[in-house]
């Protein structure tokens, strides 16, 4: 505009009603997508609330389900049942994950590792009830039956790809600067990459590792036809086991309310089991008890 | 390996520079921290074992395409490619064919993606440009809460609270005034199509926005100053400045979501009505890829039966894996590096 570069005139023209009311409408828009997004959030938490914890009490806590018709009845075979096989699963998943976070990270910058980076990431995508067919083809198929174990595997294959990609994000974060003054000192690199790198990480793994344990928690598909579900205590390994969210499953789609009653308490203490063991690591890492687990 | 030369002098024993005494010393005070299987070997086989957990990561992947290449071989030699055309699913007759299948589990996942883009760019677009500061992160950690509640529980909220509540006031309605299309047809039963559409939507929206945030805080600041420095109002900047230098990557978050909707298995199962039918209403029941496993593998009796349900999951795997590298590769072309230049 040659006219105003004689006479510099920067008082803005008034934007357009036009303009400003898009602008508004925009942010509208934008605010009720936020509204409509938390409300099913807000629903979900008030009802897990309202009609789950009317139904907590202590038989629900101690006793194993009762057939149809009979009143009471618990979900504590089941509760242990998951307890269970989460062990199984992170005794064979956290290991691996740290391992192969550690091998990304130390040795893995390379194509090779590009390769395994990219094979994580695959893995990661694949669809929870197809890890349950591989479980199934592995384990329960080798045994002969369902199995906590194969339950176990089954989501500890779901584990491993989450806890390697934390890993490696967090070991990347200790400066190498760390590194080289332990080889300075001339300390292996087995050694240094253990007990200064990893070590130094310790805190962020941890939580790399609880947000793959929380992801597994709630997995139903996968044990589907793996650890199948049991109406009795189970502590076999190679035996058939209840879990909580398989419970949940089978109770949501009866057509009886006692346990419609009880799989609404069921899900309100899976979630309270995932927060509460991700919130009991968390403290304990950051007090700094679990500093030499590693 | 850059690390070995960095640790060489301390395995040799560190050279005498000045005089022999001191370095003898000081060889003697560090003796103890280079014991201890401070050696090649002890490094050898440290580095043996990472580098097996870094294969089992490989091998879980061959693994899982062996098993489930080899395990559907029955049911793709008796039927072929034809398997994904046919829509009669016959156990007892021993006739399998997944276009049901595929059908609902493509419908259901489009319908979710319809609900769910507009609402997860929207929210996106609040946290990262509009919300106040303060507001923000509270904001992005609520809608994160969303992605970690198990997809059973999510089931469960459908069947008791969602599906009643489309049975009685939203399908009625949908029928008074969008019947004409076809699509609202029907007795509303509430379970069907619509409702898995919907709890899906649910599902993937914390996906789709933390994505789009992610991709969107990655496009320069001076991007935003320089559409602002041209008299833009805030939306004018949002839509030219943000949202277009950011597509490829918001392409990227919905293709991503689309991955998670095609293999969700639980909360459809429980709400699509479990029937192997082909049905252009969305009222009415249907079925899904995923949810027929889910249903039918621990009781499918006969090998060509189990066979056929592998061979359902490895047509999700091979699809749900290209949706998931697409993604991946979109979202990458943004935060790595500079926005997409592929402005209009």
């Amino acid at each position: 505009m040659p006219s105003s570069h004689s006479s510099p005139d920067f008082a803005a023209a008034p934007i357009s009603l036009w303009r400003r009311g898009m602008n508004s409408l925009a942010t509208c828009l934008a605010a009720t997508a936020v509204f409509l997004v938390l409300l099913p959030l807000a629903a979900i938490f008030a009802y897990l609330v309202y009609k789950g914890f009317g139904s907590i009490n202590w038989a629900f806590l101690t006793q194993t389900p009762k057939p149809v018709g009979e009143p009471g009845g618990g979900m504590a075979n089941a509760i242990a049942g998951s307890v269970y096989i989460l062990l199984i699963a992170s005794t064979f998943g956290v290991p691996l994950g740290i391992g192969a976070g550690i091998y990304l990270s130390e040795y893995g910058r390379n194509q090779f590792g590009n390769v395994i980076r990219f094979t994580a990431d695959v893995l990661n995508g694949v669809p929870s009830i197809i890890i349950g067919i591989v479980a199934y083809g592995l384990v329960v198929l080798s045994q002969g039956h369902f199995s906590a174990l194969a339950g176990g595997v089954a989501l500890a294959i779901m584990m491993i790809p989450t806890i390697t990609r934390a890993t490696e994000e967090m070991l990347l974060l200790v400066p190498i600067a760390v590194r080289e003054a332990a080889y300075g000192l001339g300390v292996s690199k087995w050694r240094t990459t253990l007990s200064i790198t990893l070590r130094t990480a310790t805190s962020g793994v941890i939580t790399g590792v609880m947000l793959a344990f929380a992801r597994v928690a709630g997995e139903t598909a996968p044990l589907l036809f793996t650890a199948f579900g049991n109406q009795y205590w189970n502590w076999k390994m190679d035996q058939p086991t209840a879990a909580l969210s398989l419970q949940i499953f089978s109770y949501a789609i009866s057509p009886f309310d006692e346990w419609h009653r009880q799989a609404w308490a069921g899900a309100l203490i899976l979630i309270i089991l995932i927060v509460f063991s991700v919130t009991a690591v968390r403290i304990a890492a950051s007090r700094g008890m679990l500093k030499g687990a590693s | 390996m850059a690390n070995r030369a960095l640790g060489a002098p301390g395995l040799g024993g560190p050279q005498p520079l000045t005089k022999p005494g001191l370095a003898a010393s000081s060889q003697a005070r560090y003796q103890p921290l280079l014991k201890a299987g401070d050696s090649h070997l002890a490094d050898r086989f440290f580095f043996i074992a990472i580098l097996g957990c870094g294969l089992s990561v490989l091998a879980l992947v061959g693994l899982i395409v062996y098993e489930l290449i080899t395990k559907s071989a029955l049911s793709w030699h008796a039927f072929g490619l034809k398997f994904f055309f046919r829509s009669d699913w016959d156990p007892v007759n021993n006739q399998f064919g997944a276009l049901p299948f595929v059908y609902g589990t493509i419908v259901s996942s489009i319908l979710a993606l319809i609900l769910a883009v507009p609402l997860a760019v929207g929210v996106a677009v609040f946290i990262t440009e509009m919300s106040p500061r303060w507001l923000r992160n509270p904001l992005a950690f609520i809608t994160e809460l969303l992605a970690a509640i198990p997809s059973v529980i999510y089931g469960l909220w459908a069947i008791f609270v969602l599906v009643p509540l489309l049975r009685q006031y939203v399908q009625p309605g949908l029928a008074r005034y969008f019947g004409w299309t076809g699509l609202f047809e029907g007795p509303p039963y509430g379970i069907g199509m619509l409702a898995a559409g919907i709890i899906l939507a649910i599902m993937v929206v914390p996906i789709i926005s933390s994505i789009t945030r992610e991709v969107m805080t990655a496009v320069p600041q001076q991007q935003r100053e320089a559409v602002f420095a041209l008299g833009a109002t805030r939306w004018e900047m949002i839509r030219t400045g943000v949202l277009r230098n950011a597509r490829a990557g918001i392409l990227g978050g919905v293709i991503l979501g689309l991955g998670r909707a095609l293999g969700e298995t639980m909360a459809v199962t429980m709400v699509i009505g479990n029937r192997p039918e082909i049905a252009k209403s969305l009222f009415a029941p249907g079925y899904t890829m995923a949810s027929v496993i889910a249903n039918e593998f621990s009781e499918a009796t006969g090998d060509l039966y189990l066979s056929s349900l592998i061979e359902v999951g490895l047509a999700l795997f091979i699809v749900t894996i290209i949706v998931n590298m697409v993604a991946q590769f979109l979202v990458w072309t943004v935060t790595r590096g500079m926005p997409a230049r592929s402005n209009a």
